[in-house]
């Protein structure tokens, strides 16, 4: 294993991201650098030096520590995919400011994604869930498992929740792959332009029409108490619409590619439907769905016998916070008995995901009745021809052939 | 044992009530809030895995 020394100087240090070769695994590269040390030097595709936190605790640490930013409307702010270059200045509600504005945005919204709401909407996609399986089974015996699927449900699940019409999911779930996956800044203004419009008129209909979704509670409390502007509640659904298209779909497609490898843990789910609930925390820690995270400091910090400068960029690894032995037992192995604790599948400090409530849901949903309906699932390509997403993407699977 | 919460700085995860729910629940802004009676479910071993679980550290436990 790689020491994570001081690299001598005029030695660049490896890029970031890296795509993954097996797609519930950290790419070798960044295992090789899970050294002694709780963080590394790597480098972005523009040639800007980022550090990178990989120790678990340590992580832990750093998202609660005030010192570093998440305002992505920062000229400076750092940039990992290419799409969002030169996009200083945009900034995006929740996920890409820090507090006060964060707290205040994040207080309207916390109601809707409660434990307690979220417990309500189980028989709504268990009911989704179950339509889903029926038209596969029908059509069968052979699908992709991603759209037919995976994307479905909570693509449905969110436009229900949000109250936005499911008759134009093809709309956006085109236009959220063509944003995410954007390989230049323009075709990536062209998406979020579209969603953008999109969005902006069905707030101006639904002021003239409530509905009862989540985006009319937000117009009718905070809009017209004037809490919130007409562009803040189109950034806010914007966002939502995208976190809840471009993450669930992975967890369930991995998860059960995951399953589907491991048939001894899938068998334990098999005998006991009871134990999906902890597997949905052990797939959360194992596969890393979302990789990593972005911050830059805003002060000099210390961390593991570095200082980490004022303006620096720091990278904040999911994937390898979950598999730091010093946090977890065999981290590389994959245990739905596990009592997965503490794993940041969702983040932590305040921007841990405001979606994990339904998403747990989603997963556990999706995968219990996936396993009880369709006892012979398996893969109809070998796994190493299952296409997956870029390494600075949520990872997942492009397409998920399967056949029973 | 005393239990403090910090609901300003609460970010409505829902971990604690995940975790030790016959103590913590959310309230109708999901916000963190003790059940009644929770003085009962105390005896949860779980319930000291609690204040790590919680993502911006709203929650103390301590002896006495
Ligand atoms: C398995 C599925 C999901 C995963 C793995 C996931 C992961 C994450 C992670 C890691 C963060 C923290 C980002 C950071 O700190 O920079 C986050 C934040 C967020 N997620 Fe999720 N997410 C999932 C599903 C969802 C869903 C379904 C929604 C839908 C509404 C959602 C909405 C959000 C929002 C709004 C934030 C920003 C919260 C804030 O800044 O306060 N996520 N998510
Ligand atoms: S775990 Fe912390 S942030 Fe989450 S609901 Fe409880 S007190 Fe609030």
């Amino acid at each position: 294993m790689t020491e994570t020394e001081i690299r001598p100087t005029g030695s660049p240090a490896p890029s970031f991201p890296q795509d993954r070769t097996c797609p519930y695994q950290p790419p070798q590269a960044y295992t090789d650098w899970r050294g002694e040390r709780p963080l590394t030097q790597v480098t972005l595709f523009d040639g800007r030096p980022a550090w990178m936190v990989t120790g678990h605790a340590e992580g832990r640490a750093m998202l609660v520590d005030p010192r570093l930013s998440a305002d992505w409307g920062h000229p400076v702010f750092p940039v990992v995919v290419q799409r969002t270059e030169g996009r200083g200045g945009l900034s995006f509600p929740l996920i890409g400011v820090d507090d006060p504005v964060h707290a205040r945005q994040r207080r309207m919204l916390i109601p809707s994604f409660g434990v307690k709401r979220m417990n309500a909407i189980r028989p709504m996609v268990q009911e989704l869930v179950d339509q889903l399986l029926d038209d596969m089974l029908a059509k069968g015996p052979t699908a992709d498992l991603v759209s037919a699927f995976a994307l479905p449900v909570p693509s449905m699940a969110i436009c229900e929740l949000l109250g936005v019409p499911y008759a134009d999911h093809d709309f956006f779930e085109e236009r959220s792959r063509n944003f995410v996956g954007a390989k230049t800044t323009a075709e990536a203004d062209a998406a979020f332009g579209e969603l953008y419009g999109y969005l902006h008129g069905l707030v101006g209909k639904k002021q003239a029409e409530p509905g009862d979704g989540l985006l009319d509670e937000l117009i009718a409390r905070q809009l017209e108490e004037g809490e919130l502007d007409h562009n803040e509640v189109v950034m806010i659904a914007l966002v939502l619409l995208l976190a809840g298209h471009e993450t669930t779909v992975n967890a369930i497609s991995l998860g059960a590619l995951t399953l589907l490898q491991h048939p001894d843990q899938l068998e334990v789910l098999r005998r006991d439907p009871e134990a999906v609930t902890g597997a949905v925390e052990e797939l959360l820690r194992f596969t890393s769905v979302s990789d990593y995270m972005v911050r830059m400091a805003k002060e000099d910090i210390e961390l593991g016998g570095e200082t980490i400068k004022a303006g620096d960029a720091v990278l904040i690894s999911i994937s390898l916070m979950n598999r730091d032995g010093k946090a977890y037992e065999d981290p590389d192995t994959f245990d739905v008995r596990r009592k997965a604790r503490h794993h940041v599948g969702f983040g932590h400090g305040i921007h841990q995901c405001l979606g994990q409530n339904l998403a747990r849901i989603e997963i556990e949903i999706a995968l219990g009745s996936l396993i009880a309906r369709i006892p012979g699932l398996r893969l109809a390509v070998p796994v190493d021809q299952v296409p997956i997403k870029a390494g600075h993407d949520a990872q997942g699977p492009v397409e998920l052939p399967v056949t029973w | 044992m005393r239990i403090t919460i910090d609901r300003d700085r609460c970010i409505g995860s829902g971990q604690c009530a995940m975790t030790a729910p016959g103590v913590f629940t959310q309230d109708d802004e999901a916000l963190v809030a003790l059940v009644p009676g929770y003085e009962d479910g105390t005896g949860d071993p779980r319930l000291l895995d609690v204040p790590m679980a919680c993502p911006v550290q709203a929650i103390e436990i301590s002896e006495g």
